[in-house]
């Protein structure tokens, strides 16, 4: 008897379940001081409060009880709901490329669960097979879940093991790998994979979605099959994020891992490459390339995989009047590398400078972003910059915040010495920081301008 | 085939053995005999300041061409909680509809399209649709569940409406008996249609998100007439409370229909209640002349493996002349012919005024394999539209014996496959009784299928919504506020004689607060106000309609005239130009009317002068032309003096003396 009958209810509402003999899936007659409700009892959110049971009625609909107005419940009958995703075969097509997919708990397919109101995720191949069919026309699929967590839990170890995983599927001779992921994180994946995996044979393409796809309207099911698309087909052998361009069905956007930036909080077009521009279109007809060059495939194996990680880095985001004990308490925490999330140019006020000092002195790795996300450091032009790099911080070029805070715990994973840390963070990797700075890299196109009026008329958003 | 067959007869026999009358002819003993079983799905919009789940404003409406940008979505059938395909779902994934959502940046936001999360509950909309609850006598649930219902056809960007349901299990009064309610819902607006044609569909989405209600009843009507005045009674309910919207659309019904042995089909969108009793009298028996039809093709040799035979047509062999099949062939496309195995009869077949099987078919094809009308023909058509010697080539590329029924279908290569699953999927579906289909109603009372009808395993809990507790506190504070019901409104009317003839207009107008509170604060004689109001007023702004001109205007112009001692007879004449000139003062009103203020003793002494005047003429020697003739002549300086009756009592009085 482990059978949870009771699913989600505590305290009063539990008590009143229980009072009346009355459990989770059972068809009840619910007698209350408003009247009689008939339906089928469901599982409360965990959530929510104590004092109402849920009811599905039988026209589908949920309506909450207030225990309070409870005079009897009769169960008249008992039926559990039997969740199932429709799993078919995935069928193995010839002359399609292999693609794997590693899962890491972000959801690409998936149904609802009703305890939770949380998305349960379809992964197996049948599975997503059974969701989109159309992956079949793109690519043979085997699918690989290395762990379940969500967008925000994803840290050093889950970079390390996903690395460790793709340099496996290479070795494998795989044609392209898919990681299916949570968006609140995906940019700091990107930028870790393209640290920790160089040298790529193949593509390694991120995908998530902004809508779970137990909406209609889901983002999730076109994004796989960009994404697979990607992973197969394309020639451009770069860890990529794969999402959507506009927020129309029409199109997605290969966007490269150390320039990719999550701007929206909910919009399904809220990845962005900063600074520059995307890598290509990608439609499920093609693929259309937008940057002239990047590294193409190759049929050798030659991945490097670098799983490194200090859990010793980070990060500043300055504000005026920020006093210096916020640094030494860094400082006093054992923190080895700090990254300054800078004013305009690169600035913190001078307040800050005798704690900048002292973390120099203990040897403390420095490095200079912007909170303008776009743009250049540029230390040299006002007199509070010269005194800065006087005092050990270097600019970093137009490296974004996060990305700079996964390469230096990146970088100090492998060594602790000044110059080669400062020789690490200066050398691209993969465009993290850009020589020049494209006139189209900087697309903030506000109202007001009749030409840009017209123009979002005329183009699907 | 039979080319020498007269579907036209057939149909008209057809038509017979179903019993069909009009609707003026039909009674009782017709519906009871076909087993008519109706219910309703009453949709309200409320009047709030804003949309129900964001903070655009809600009742402003753009024109189709004034927009400022446009997304397109797609919409998938998801998994859905029981791990099954919804059947909607399936066939709107099957018509890969592009939907184009256009955007006016004033009247939506990033929610409307999906961009951005819900925002909580609008709460007046919420308290509205508490108190319309209340008054339809619903069981308040404890606590209100955001769920989604599933839509594919794309009328709303998310793929889902959010609504919750207010209350359970409550009813309603007719004149002889009583409706159960099902349900009353709150929900979101949907887009607008602006255009469906292909594989293109384009929605506004100024109305969409719009808080809106529905009352649900269970099939308690038994006939056309019940239906609309189960409607009737519903609408008036929301508008007793003065908080909903009037006006094209703001009303909306679902009407839900079945007969005897059939099942339940939903009539949309029916915007006037007074469409409704033919639109459920022809649907009523659509269903039982398709159970006819179904006992007819029933006697098919294995019909339990009956299947289409399709032949493409190289339109080059033929001489077509009828124009969509030339254009087809201009165009490339492809042209079959489908041969239905001893399907004689069927495709001529009574189903509505002037429409058989065929049309079934034919909507079919529109919805579903996004074929543009006309987009068949066949071998039971009422008019030829091929040569009889194309026909008989057909026959014969077809192989049809007599009994067989042939239609010719032309469209776009890819939607082909589809086009001919829909016209195998919807004859099958003749074996089995009547699809249950959303059905879109036409002016004419006829109907056209609009999408399966969905099932109850659309709905899902939303995520992104918390449920709203309802204690019994807001709810005992909110049934204090509710008008008197509308049934005790009907009867205080009755009583206080005002004619039945002015009720529709009162309730519909919500113009009972109004009369009350005439009758009881100036204590004018409620039959006056009533016909004033429900006769006058109506025909007044029938002619002009004038929205500057407030109802509430009449409540002044009663108290202006009790207050200068007028008689308030004299409002019949100042109504028209209040109307025409809703800011004049009644003042200047009464001088536009050369109004004097004269007492009774005056006017009455001036009677036998006038009588003096009066010219006898030979056509017009009896009495009471000269009384009309007094009558008149003073009426202008009366009325509003005085009581006319007392008048004419005195010209009587005044002739029989002579
Ligand atoms: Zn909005």
């Amino acid at each position: 008897m482990n059978e949870d009958f009771f699913q989600g209810y505590k305290g009063d509402a539990l008590a009143t379940l229980m009072k009346f003999n009355a459990r989770v899936w059972g068809q009840a007659d619910i007698e209350t001081t408003r009247g009689k409700f008939v339906g089928t009892i469901l599982p409360r959110s965990e959530n929510d409060d104590d004092q109402h049971i849920v009811m599905k009625i039988p026209t589908g609909y949920n309506v909450g009880i207030d225990i309070k107005t409870v005079n009897s419940i009769t169960e008249t009958g008992y039926k559990k709901a039997n969740y199932k995703i429709p799993e078919k075969q995935f069928p193995v097509t010839p002359g399609l490329p292999h693609v794997k997919l590693l899962g890491t708990g972000g959801t690409i397919a998936s149904r609802l669960d009703y305890r939770t109101g949380a998305v349960i995720p379809a992964f197996s191949p049948g599975e997503l097979y059974g969701a989109v069919p159309e992956l079949a026309d793109i690519c043979n699929l085997d699918t690989e879940k290395l762990f379940a967590v969500f967008s925000e839990n994803m840290g050093p170890k889950q970079y390390i093991a996903l690395a460790k995983a793709i340099g496996k599927e290479i070795e494998n001779g795989i044609d392209g790998i898919v990681i299916g992921h949570g968006t609140d994180t995906l940019q700091h994946t990107g930028a870790a994979l393209t640290f920790m995996c160089q040298n790529l044979p193949v593509p390694v393409v991120l995908v998530g979605s902004q809508r779970s796809s137990d909406r209609p309207s889901s983002d999730a099911a076109l994004n796989l099959m960009h994404a697979m698309k990607a992973a197969g087909q394309s020639d451009i052998a770069e860890v990529m994020v794969c999402m959507f361009g506009p927020t129309s069905d029409e199109y997605g956007l290969l966007h490269k891992g150390t320039r990719v930036r999550k701007m929206h909080s909910s919009y399904r077009s809220t990845f962005r490459t900063i600074g520059d521009t995307p890598l290509a279109m990608i439609s499920r007809k093609e693929i259309t390339p937008i940057k002239k060059t990047y590294n193409k495939r190759r049929n050798d194996r030659n991945v490097k995989i670098l799983p490194y990680f200090s859990d010793e880095v980070t990060m500043l985001y300055y504000y005026p009047g920020m006093k210096p004990d916020i640094i030494d308490s860094m400082v006093d925490n054992g923190y080895k590398g700090i990254i300054f999330v800078g004013t305009g140019l690169g600035h913190v006020n001078r307040e800050l400078y005798p704690a900048i000092e002292r973390a120099h002195a203990k040897g403390v790795h420095m490095f200079m972003t912007l909170q303008t996300i776009w743009g250049f450091v540029h230390m040299f032009v006002y007199d509070t910059g010269r005194d800065m790099m006087a005092k050990g911080i270097v600019p970093l070029g137009n490296m974004l915040p996060e990305v700079a805070w996964i390469k230096l715990s990146w970088v100090l994973g492998q060594t602790n010495d000044a110059e080669e840390v400062k020789r690490m963070m200066l050398t691209p990797v993969n465009d993290e920081i850009t020589p020049r700075e494209p006139y189209n890299g900087y697309l903030v196109l506000q109202g007001g301008v009749p030409e840009v009026e017209s123009f979002i008329r005329k183009v699907h958003k | 085939m039979d080319i020498s067959f007269d579907s036209r007869a057939h149909y008209e026999a057809t038509k017979k053995s179903a019993g069909y009358v009009c609707l003026k002819k039909a009674n009782q003993k017709t519906y009871d005999r076909i087993g008519f079983m109706s219910g309703l799905e009453v949709h309200q919009q409320l009047l709030t300041k804003e949309k129900l789940f964001c903070h655009c404003p809600a009742g402003i409406y753009n024109k189709s061409e004034e927009y400022d940008a446009e997304v397109i979505r797609h919409m998938r059938p998801t998994l859905s909680e029981l791990g099954e395909y919804d059947g909607t779902a399936l066939m709107e994934f099957k018509t890969r509809k592009e939907i184009i959502y256009r955007i006016k940046n004033e009247t939506a936001c990033t929610y409307e399209v999906d961009d951005t999360p819900p925002f909580p509950i609008d709460r007046e909309a919420l308290q509205i649709s508490i108190e319309i609850a209340l008054l339809s006598k619903l069981n308040i649930v404890g606590e209100v569940h955001i769920t989604r219902k599933q839509y594919l056809d794309g009328s709303i960007p998310t793929g889902f409406q959010r609504t919750a349901i207010i209350g359970v299990e409550g009813s309603i009064p007719l004149k002889n008996k009583t409706i159960r309610l099902i349900q009353l819902s709150i929900e979101e607006d949907s887009c607008r249609e602006i255009s469906d044609i292909g594989h293109t569909r384009i929605y506004k989405t100024d109305r969409l998100g719009m808080p809106l209600i529905e009352t649900v009843t269970y099939p308690d009507c038994v006939n056309p007439a019940e239906v609309k005045e189960a409607c009737d009674y519903i609408r008036f309910l929301n508008r007793s409370t003065g908080k909903v919207r009037t006006g094209i659309g703001a009303g909306r019904e679902d009407v839900n229909v079945s007969c005897k042995g059939g099942t339940r089909v939903e009539i949309k969108g029916v915007a006037h209640t007074k469409w409704i009793p033919q639109l459920t009298h022809i649907e009523a028996f659509r269903q039982w002349s398709l159970l006819l039809l179904r006992e007819q093709l029933r006697k098919i040799k294995n019909y339990e493996s009956w299947k289409i035979e399709s032949y493409i047509i190289d339109p080059e062999d033929y001489n077509f002349s009828y124009a969509p099949l030339i254009q087809a062939t201009e165009l490339q496309q492809q042209v079959i012919a489908v041969k239905l195995r001893d399907f004689k009869g069927a495709l001529s077949h009574f189903t509505q005024p002037e429409k058989s099987f065929a049309n079934e078919i034919s909507d079919r094809l529109k919805v579903i394999a996004c074929l543009e009308k006309p987009n068949m023909i066949h071998s039971e058509s009422f008019v030829s539209e091929l040569e009889a010697d194309d026909w008989k080539k057909i026959a014969k590329i077809t192989k049809s014996q007599p009994d067989d029924a042939i239609i010719v279908i032309w469209g776009p290569k890819e939607d082909m496959k589809t086009a001919l699953e829909t016209i195998e999927e919807r004859c099958k579906m003749a074996f089995e009784g009547i699809p249950g289909e959303t059905r879109k109603s036409l002016t004419d009372g006829t109907t056209i299928f609009e999408r399966v009808l969905p099932g109850a395993d659309r709905m899902y809990p939303d995520t992104d919504s918390a449920p709203i507790p309802l204690e019994d506190s807001f709810i005992d504070k909110l049934s204090k506020e509710i008008p008197k019901e509308v049934i005790d409104r009907f009867n205080q009317l009755r009583q206080w004689g005002i004619p039945e003839d002015t009720y529709t207009y009162i309730f519909s107008k919500n113009y009972y607060p109004l009369i009350e509170e005439i009758v009881n604060d100036l204590k004018i004689n409620p039959k006056f106000v009533g016909t004033f109001i429900g006769h006058r007023l109506k025909n007044i702004l029938g002619k002009n309609k004038n929205f500057k001109f407030k109802a509430k205007m009449i409540y002044h112009l009663f108290a202006f005239l009790k207050e200068n001692k007028v008689n308030e007879k004299i409002a019949i004449r100042m109504l028209p130009e209040l109307v025409a000139h809703p800011r004049m003062e009644f003042e200047s009103v009464l001088a536009t009317l050369k109004f004097k203020k004269l007492d009774a003793e005056e006017i009455l002494s001036k009677l036998p002068f006038i009588n003096g005047k009066f010219e006898a003429n030979k056509k017009k020697t009896d009495p009471g032309y000269r009384i009309n003739w007094i009558m008149g002549q003073v009426q202008k300086t009366a009325m509003g003096n005085m009581d006319l009756a007392v008048v004419e009592e005195k010209v009587r009085n005044m002739i029989s003396q002579k």
